[in-house]
């Protein structure tokens, strides 16, 4: 049942795909009463060892592990053991979910409702479902759905009611639970509550993977929870954290489960509902506080249309399978197995191999819609583009797409100028239409003159809005970009050169993008072949030469990452430059953006997506683990200590001022 | 109860002065003789129960007596043919439905065996002439007739008999030798070791661990050594309670000629009918009452064994010594890689004045499990504990003879109606631990009611002596009914491990189930059959026995199929914590991992052993390291 195709080699373009159904029609076509009213029967896993939410409770807090735990931490902070369990007590109290199929049935009802006023239509794969059938039977399942907003895990869980499956709890973050009555509901619609961070806080840690594990292996419900930790607000997948997907390994780990179902999911929209919000989250303005009245608020949003939705089930992926080979489960033999054990090395490279291949295959089977190819290109053009080539590139682009496996959902038997014509129209607030040219631009221009700052503000939001459906489909294009660009700035034919400047480019970028750590080569072979496949290059032994039909693609796509390369060197520039001494990580970000904002102003700098919060951390990050710059601990402070020579030459080797050459590499 | 226990001691005395009757009283049955087989009575018990041409009383191409098999007769009932066992003569209804339900087999399916052993098929000895004169000249019995070598070429692992079945033959010892006693066996050593030949010792030749296989790589006369004439009784200590035996004794034999002077060893491995003390020692065996009477390492006082470095041996017989490192376990375990053991000294016992079966019915295995963690914990596990899953008591329950009148059908039937209808047990779950008391009466029954009384904590139900017969039963004749399975497209075998306490249940979970998916990963057409036993409990864990078979019809390969299927349980074992192998030993079939169990240092400690004792590799079987 469960895949073993997490290592097999890629060959994108051949990938085969199911089918979607639209769920909405029937919810159309019916009584949402009487749906959300019906006999719900789901089928259950075959080893269910059947509990209530309450006996749940009783039986971790009794467990072996959190015992040990307790007097761990009693003997440790010197009060008593009932007191340490009285607060494991509370910790529980506070994280546990409540499922009532009550209240599921409200979801049903009031979901059904909503999401006809959101979405033109909701598309399933039913093949995925019918797999899904299969598995939760079979094993425990551990559900993994893409995070790009609210909407993820309401639909999962009506998706799952819907075709009667068990439904999931999920772990959720706090902020959630500080919503009056609709923290309650979701805690009763399966929704648990971890906090943010607890990061050496052993009881609440114990607690809480205690608590998951004997959901798991009781097979009490599917386990939901989001490798990416949080929303992405860029649309681009982020770094998977290894945490959770530990915890729900360890019992196969551990022989307490033959096996685990790990199912990714991907979730894509047509349009976010939260789309401007990110945005100006990402450019400093702070994030709304989640609380009810904000819902309230939101409702504005249930009169906008949305567009269609994509939910792909994929695969289930076996844990025993991935770790075949990989994890030599002896290592567990020698400790009493509730005693908690760090991972080992080898099983944390385990844990976050795996992690980014899920995400991979979320990646890969995200739908997209013609307006990601179409955002591309504005994206690409600031100054517009006229209609008619606008719809000539588009197609062009979708060639190009497909040919490297993009998951494109194009209406059949359309003509592509109707296709065009209908994404503009839904995006219409990103853009402005006039005399047969397309540019982005502020539609609902302020009346009130506004100050040059607000000016680029503004303008921003519309970029980075962009962007993010241009981000969708980076994970198409993203390994034979950086060979383009490898090419591009090696000056060299030989490919030894030029997969070391690859090489360079995807070390630089891993905070960036998803890139499995250890799949240099892989990536280099695929995007050859993409590239040879397109008659763009022609691979030789020792060689790399271009085609010169190939130089308008190479050309898409150095530019695809050109932002990322403009950005990537205006943070390293300002961390060069300006910085004095004293530079806190606090500080960091805001003081790059007012950097970036100079330069935009003074018409130095064109790219707006520099000032994307998120490109200057991913920034951060890669020079903190390049070792370009250091955390130093002052007091209560964090300040970064810069490295300037490095910072400069990894600069200046993202310019393709100098070629990429061997002291650089040995260093990183 | 004082009345009851004075009577007992009273009738020990009789028992102990009419060896040979057996007492009318049948609560009062002396010894665990019950399931196995008997030899005739008329039979003096010092004669040689096992002869020189062991193929005239035993099966050449499969388990045990020539006489006793199973078979399905023309009316399509099971049945068990001679007369030496307790099931011998009887009919078995519902074996046939159990076997094709279970493996999707079907009468008309037959795969015969060859029926007598192709001489043509076994090379010509190599034997090394001088070493044969030298033989010859201390008067040493010995053959290279083609039956005898080719009876000493294997144990009763599957891919063994599956070749022999076949007619395939494959490397034989080329020839055999048979010393009566200790002297003997020196001398035989002594002229290998001086004509370079490869001694193999042989015992009861029930190894399930390739042992005995001769490996392909030896290419000097290989020699196989038969214990089977060393078999006497040297002395009894009545004031010590230790008795000094020669090693090739069988353990059956052991236990009749000790219970006629009224003792008894108490060490009953499943294969107690051929395999010998000998063996029990270089295998570190473990026999079923060992709660009672412990394990061999826990019987034995004094070990005499023969390498090419001469005799070792302990120089007094007091039961316990610190004398550095004990001696005694490099050689218990050491599997015929060091020398030959020749005489033994073992603990004895009185024989125990009463003996009762008893079973438990549980409403699942995890609750059964529970049960024996609980009586290992207050350590009053009698003599023989063993929890039986599902699959394996539906098993014991196809092997149920024809009962006889309407009356115990009726009986039957409302013992199920009472398990499944009025205490609410799944038949699909339900488990059954079968229990062997022994003791003195009185004794016994406390005991009893204590298993009892704690069983019922966990859900337990008494179910009967008989239901406890009968899973004991199912040890001594499963062998032979694996040969019945072959017979039809269905091969099987089964492995062992011991586990921590904790992880039983798990483990047991998992192996199933790897066994199941292996199997459908490879092609096999039928789910296979794949049950386990708790089968002897320890203070800090179990041992946990496995029976696994599948029909085998449209696999190409079936034996590689079954030894693929093996080594992936064998993996999954060790990954959730069991040992490599609690009592079958390691053999060759289960090298590979030692070096992973017991660590390289580990491993080079009993290198350097070998190479001290046996440099010139004379007991060159190459198991174990």
């Amino acid at each position: 049942m469960a895949s073993r195709a997490l290592y097999s080699p890629r060959h994108p373009v051949l990938k085969k795909r199911d089918d979607f159904e639209d769920v909405l029609e029937e919810r159309r076509r019916s009584s949402d009463l009487r749906y959300a009213l019906r006999c719900y029967t789901p089928t259950l896993y075959k080893g269910l060892v059947p509990c209530k939410a309450s006996m749940l409770k009783t039986i971790v807090l009794q467990s072996d592990h959190l015992q040990y735990v307790i007097k761990q931490v009693s003997s440790e902070s010197g009060d008593s053991t009932e007191c340490v369990a009285e607060e494991a007590s509370l910790i529980l109290d506070e994280m546990a979910q409540r499922l009532q199929l009550s209240i599921v049935r409200f979801f049903a009802f009031t979901l059904s409702k909503a999401f006809k006023r959101l979405f033109r239509s909701v598309c399933v794969n039913e093949e995925g479902i019918q797999r899904l059938q299969q598995a939760v039977q079979e094993h425990p399942v551990v559900l993994l759905p893409s995070h790009r907003s609210y909407m993820d895990f309401l639909m999962m869980s009506y998706l799952l009611y819907m075709y009667d499956l068990p439904l999931p709890v999920i772990a959720a973050g706090m902020d959630f639970m500080s919503m009056k009555f609709v923290g309650e509901m979701l805690r009763m619609s399966g929704a648990f509550f971890i906090r943010r961070s607890f990061g050496s806080d052993k009881l609440y840690w114990a607690v809480f993977s205690e608590y998951v594990k004997t959901m798991l292996r009781n097979g009490y419900a599917p386990i939901e929870f989001f490798l990416e930790g949080t929303r992405s607000r860029t649309c681009k997948s982020l770094t998977p954290k290894t945490g959770l997907l530990n915890i729900v390994m360890e019992p196969f780990f551990k022989g307490e489960l033959f096996d685990v179902n790990l199912v990714p999911v991907s979730i894509s929209y047509e349009r976010i509902l939260e789309e401007s919000l990110y945005a100006r989250e990402l450019l400093g303005v702070p994030k709304p506080k989640e609380s009810t009245s904000g819902l309230l608020k939101a409702r504005r949003v249930l009169s906008e249309d949305y567009g269609s939705m994509h939910v792909y089930f994929g695969h289930p992926v076996s844990v025993r399978s991935l770790a075949e080979g990989k994890i030599n489960r002896s290592q567990y033999n020698l400790l009493p197995r509730y005693i908690p054990q760090k991972p080992s090395v080898d099983t944390h490279e385990f844990l976050n191999d795996a992690a980014f291949r899920l995400v991979r295959i979320q990646e890969e089977n995200m739908v997209l819609k013609p307006w990601v190819l179409i955002a591309t290109l504005l994206l690409q053009n600031p100054d517009g583009l006229d209609l008619s080539s606008l719809t000539e590139q588009t197609d062009w682009l979708r060639h190009l797409a497909l040919a490297f496996g993009a998951f494109l959902d194009w209406p059949d038997h359309e003509a592509c100028s109707e296709v065009v014509s209908c994404s503009l129209a839904l995006h219409r607030h990103l853009l402005s239409v006039s005399a047969g040219h397309v540019q982005l631009s502020v539609t609902d221009a302020p009346q009130v003159e506004t100050t040059p700052e607000e000016a680029v503000f503004h303008r921003a939001v519309i970029v980075l809005s962009c962007a993010s459906y241009r981000n969708q489909i980076l994970h198409v294009f993203l390994r034979p970009a950086l060979l383009a660009v490898a090419i591009q700035s090696a000056n060299s034919n030989r490919k030894d050169d030029v997969y070391n400047c690859f090489n360079f480019l995807r070390n630089m970028f891993s905070n960036e993008f998803i890139l499995c750590p250890g799949d240099s080569v892989q990536d280099f072979e695929e995007a050859c072949y993409l590239l040879m496949k397109r008659g763009v290059l022609q691979v030789l032994e020792h060689e790399i030469v271009m085609s010169a039909s190939g130089h308008s693609t190479l050309a898409f796509l150095c530019s695809v990452l050109d932002p990322f390369l403009q950005g990537y060197q205006v943070v390293c520039h300002y961390l060069c430059e300006e910085t004095n001494e004293n530079l806190t990580e606090k500080e960091f970000i805001p003081a790059v953006r007012s950097f970036a904002l100079k330069l935009i102003l003074a018409g130095r700098l064109k790219c707006y997506e520099a000032l994307s919060s998120d490109l200057q951390k991913n920034v951060l990050a890669a020079l903190l683990r390049l070792k370009a710059v250091r955390k130093v601990k002052v007091g209560d402070q964090v300040t970064l200590k810069v490295n300037k020579i490095a910072v400069n030459s990894l600069e200046d080797t993202l310019g393709g001022k100098i070629p990429t050459q061997k002291p650089i590499l040995a260093r990183l | 109860m004082a009345s009851n226990s004075s009577s007992a001691q009273q009738r020990l005395r009789i028992i102990a002065g009419h060896l040979q009757k057996r007492p009318e009283d049948e609560n009062a049955s002396v010894a665990a003789q019950e399931c196995k087989a008997e030899a005739p009575r008329s039979e003096p018990s010092s004669a040689t129960p096992v002869p020189k041409r062991r193929q005239e009383i035993m099966k050449w191409n499969g388990w045990g007596y020539s006489d006793s098999r199973f078979l399905f007769n023309k009316k399509g009932q099971a049945e068990f043919t001679g007369k030496r066992y307790r099931l011998s003569g009887l009919i078995l209804p519902s074996l046939k439905d159990w076997f094709e339900a279970t493996f999707g087999a079907n009468l008309q399916h037959k795969s015969p065996a060859t029926p007598s052993l192709n001489l043509s098929a076994v090379a010509p000895p190599n034997l090394n002439e001088p070493f044969v004169e030298d033989l010859k000249a201390a008067g040493l019995a010995m053959s290279h007739d083609p039956e005898d070598r080719v009876f000493r070429a294997h144990g009763h692992c599957l891919h063994e008999i599956f070749a022999l079945r076949e007619g395939r033959i494959g490397r034989v010892p080329d020839m055999v030798v048979w010393p009566s006693c200790h002297n003997d066996v020196e001398k035989i050593v002594e002229l290998a070791c001086k004509h370079d030949v490869c001694l193999i010792p042989y015992g009861g030749g029930t190894s399930v661990s390739s042992a005995l296989e001769c490996p392909r790589e030896e290419t000097r006369s290989i020699v196989s050594l038969d214990t089977s004439q060393m078999n006497r009784i040297l002395w009894i200590d009545e004031k010590n309670l230790t008795a000094h035996l020669e090693a090739g004794i069988i353990g059956q034999d052991l236990e009749r000629q000790l219970n006629e002077h009224g003792y008894c060893t108490g060490h009953e491995p499943d294969s107690m009918e051929f395999s010998s003390l000998g063996g029990w020692v270089a295998t570190r065996a473990s026999g079923m009452k060992k709660n009672i009477y412990g394990n061999i390492e826990e019987l034995v006082v004094h070990i005499k064994m023969v390498t090419p470095r001469g005799v070792i041996e302990k120089s007094c017989l007091g039961p316990r010594m610190s004398t550095g490192p004990d001696i005694h376990h490099f050689i218990l375990g050491s599997e015929g890689t060091l020398g030959v053991v020749t005489e033994v000294t073992l603990k004895i016992r009185p024989i125990p004045e009463y003996q009762k079966y008893g079973s438990v019915v549980f409403p699942n295995f995890q609750q059964g499990v529970a049960c024996l963690r609980e009586v290992a914990r207050q350590r009053c596990a009698p003599a023989s504990i063993r929890l039986m899953d599902n699959e394996q008591f539906q098993f014991g329950h196809a092997l149920k003879p024809q009962v006889s009148t309407i009356f115990t059908s009726f009986l039957d039937g409302l013992k199920k109606f009472y398990i499944t209808k009025f205490k609410g047990f799944d038949p699909h779950h339900l488990c059954v631990a079968t229990l062997l008391f022994e003791g003195d009466r009185g004794k016994v029954l406390q005991h009893e009611k204590q298993v009892y009384d704690i069983a019922a904590k966990f859900g337990g139900l008494a179910a009967g002596e008989d239901n406890g017969q009968r899973g004991y039963m199912l040890t001594f004749v499963i062998a032979y009914l694996r040969d019945l399975g072959m017979d039809y497209y269905v091969i099987g075998e089964s492995f062992e491990t011991s586990v921590p306490w904790d992880r039983v249940l798990d483990l047991c979970r998992n192996v199933k189930e790897r066994i199941v998916r292996e199997c459908k990963e490879r092609g096999v057409q039928f789910p296979p059959l794949s049950t386990c036993r708790v089968t002897q409990t320890y203070d800090a864990g179990a041992c946990v026995y496995f029976y696994f078979a599948f029909n085998y019809r449209g696999l190409s390969d079936p034996v590689h199929v079954y030894e693929q299927v093996e080594h992936a349980a064998r993996e999954e074992i060790l990954a959730n914590g069991g040992s490599l192998s609690h009592h079958h030993g390691v053999g060759k079939l289960r090298k590979e991992w030692m070096k992973e169990s017991v660590s390289g240092v580990g491993l080079g400690m009993l290198k350097s052993v070998k190479e001290y004792v046996d440099p010139q590799n004379i007991f060159g079987n190459r198991n174990l390291l």
